[in-house]
């Protein structure tokens, strides 16, 4: 039970994080769209961002397993 | 039409093999579990498994305490006599070989010096395992005898990550028939860390100490070379090894250290930058390598990814300039009642980023490693542990297709991990020497 439990909070947090991550990919996609001489700058702070939001969702999946 | 013959040859390769490994891979008693075999693949051991039942011994330096005066060592995983499964089939003052990792036996009335031990207790034997199982739950647990339901819910985080790793390592080793507890192989980690706290003192050349060392002395042989041939070959344009690892550290200056730290102050800080990349890139990449000299989960194992996020942290603080910590301590520019508020958090964020930096490292590469072992283990699933070779040959395709698209994405999160650990790293470092000169004109 508390592993299901566990599963489904781990879930949740991964939705949390797959929408921020969906908004900053569609986001960079529209800029380099815009300003495809930026591409670069874009793709490096794309994945800055992204790794800053997988952070908070990999703390949620561990303590969702370990707590 | 190369490529697809190659593949043809592959798959069909793999679903010979698949049949053939079923009895070795599996180790052959019950039913197959994907979950223990992960586990036990991302574990550190004091051996390199080959394949089937041959094993490399490294070097095992473990310190302790004999008949309470003096400090002996083992010298090396071999002395265990290395049997099926990785079980040692020698016992050496107390400690034994149990799948690959060095352990104690718990009874103290266990014969010191060396003795032969078996791990099966010959069949009749089968009975008494697992009502010494239960004995020894009651012991080490919480006051609750042979409640098992009533221990679980109390369990905390280290219960619950010992009790997986046990699952594996729930044996006993077997001497003149009686059976013997081993002792947990770490009491502070879970084991998750690679070992811990325990009764001896373990300076082994493990499977992730062996990772590490082979990369940094890659690495070493690597950047000598590319260094010499700058000197030698001064003004022209590079070549070989100097031209493949050119682009890789102009990217990291240019692209990393550059735009983070700032172009007056970003080379103080180059030598880390760069070890850390090419360090963290060669974990990866070589954990990638299914055999010998890779296969190490290193920078999947949280006390590695630890150690470099406090290096991180330390360059970070050490280097911060007064306007860094007048930030974390008195923000300047807002009201009192919010420096209040925004104080604690950003003491918490000085602590928090490393450890963000450290968890992300070990969960990626951690993730990818389980993943691939379950695709794997697909055929073994399928194939009932070796009684189905049809369910074996359909998981064997199935596995494969996954594991190379797998393995594929694993490449890059290897690339980019070792690449997100750079930049933020740069970016925090960057933020700590940076000059601020906007609050200078509010005064």
């Amino acid at each position: 039970m508390t592993g299901s439990l566990a599963a489904i909070g781990a879930g949740i947090a991964v939705i949390g994080a797959g929408i921020g991550i969906g908004n900053i990919g569609a986001k960079a996609m529209e800029s380099i769209a815009r300003q495809p001489e930026a591409v670069g700058d874009i793709r490096a702070n794309m994945l800055i961002m992204a790794a800053l939001i997988e952070g908070a969702a990999i703390i949620a999946i561990i303590l969702s397993f370990f707590i | 039409m190369r490529t697809k013959s190659i593949f043809r040859v592959f798959l069909l390769v793999t679903i010979l093999i698949s049949g053939f490994s079923n009895k070795t891979f599996a180790g052959g008693d019950g039913p197959f579990n994907p979950g223990e075999v992960a586990l036990h693949h991302i574990a550190d051991a004091h051996t390199f498994h080959f394949f089937g039942d041959i094993y490399i011994p490294l070097p095992a330096m473990i310190f302790y305490d004999r008949n309470g005066g003096g400090v002996t060592f083992l010298p090396s995983s071999a002395s265990f006599d290395i049997g099926k499964g990785g079980n040692g089939s020698i016992a050496i003052d107390r400690y034994v070989l149990s799948h690959g990792v060095v352990r104690r036996i718990k009874d103290t009335n266990f014969p010191m010096g060396k003795v032969n031990i078996s791990w099966d207790g010959h069949g009749s034997h089968g009975d008494d395992h697992s009502a010494h199982d239960h004995s020894k739950h009651d012991h080490s647990g919480h006051g609750h005898a042979g409640h098992d339901h009533g221990d679980h819910k109390e369990k905390g985080m280290k219960d619950k990550i010992m009790d997986e790793l046990d699952k594996g390592h729930d044996v006993q080793a077997f001497y003149n028939g009686k059976g013997f507890d081993l002792e947990d192989r770490s009491t502070l980690d879970g084991g998750l860390a690679g070992g811990g706290m325990t009764s001896y003192m373990d300076f082994s050349i493990t499977k992730n100490v062996f990772t590490m060392l082979f990369v940094a002395l890659l690495l070493g042989f690597v950047f000598l070379r590319v260094a010499k041939a700058y000197r030698t070959r001064d003004g022209q344009a590079p070549k070989g090894l100097q031209g493949f690892m050119e682009p890789l550290f102009v990217f990291i200056q240019d692209e990393v250290a550059k735009p983070m730290i700032g172009e007056e102050k970003y080379a103080r800080f180059m030598p880390y930058l760069m070890s850390a990349f090419f360090f963290i890139l060669g974990l990866n990449l070589l954990g990638q390598i299914p055999f010998f000299p890779g296969s190490g989960n290193a920078s999947g194992t949280i006390s590695i990814t630890i150690a470099l996020a406090l290096f991180t942290f330390l360059i970070t603080n050490l280097n911060g300039n007064r306007d860094y910590w007048t930030h974390i301590l008195w923000m300047p520019g807002i009201p009192a009642a919010v420096k209040l508020i925004i104080t604690p958090v950003e003491i918490m964020g000085v602590f928090l980023k490393p450890i963000v930096l450290f968890i992300r490292l070990f969960a990626n590469i951690t993730a990818g490693h389980i993943v691939i072992v379950a695709f794997v283990g697909l055929i073994f699933v399928l194939g009932e542990s070796g009684k189905n070779l049809v369910g074996a040959g359909v998981g064997a395709v199935a596995a494969t297709l996954l594991t190379m698209f797998m393995m594929a994405l694993e490449l890059l999160v290897a690339v980019l991990q070792a690449y997100i650990f750079t930049i933020l790293s740069a970016s925090y470092i960057g933020a700590a020497v940076e000059e601020h000169h906007h609050h200078e004109e509010a005064h």
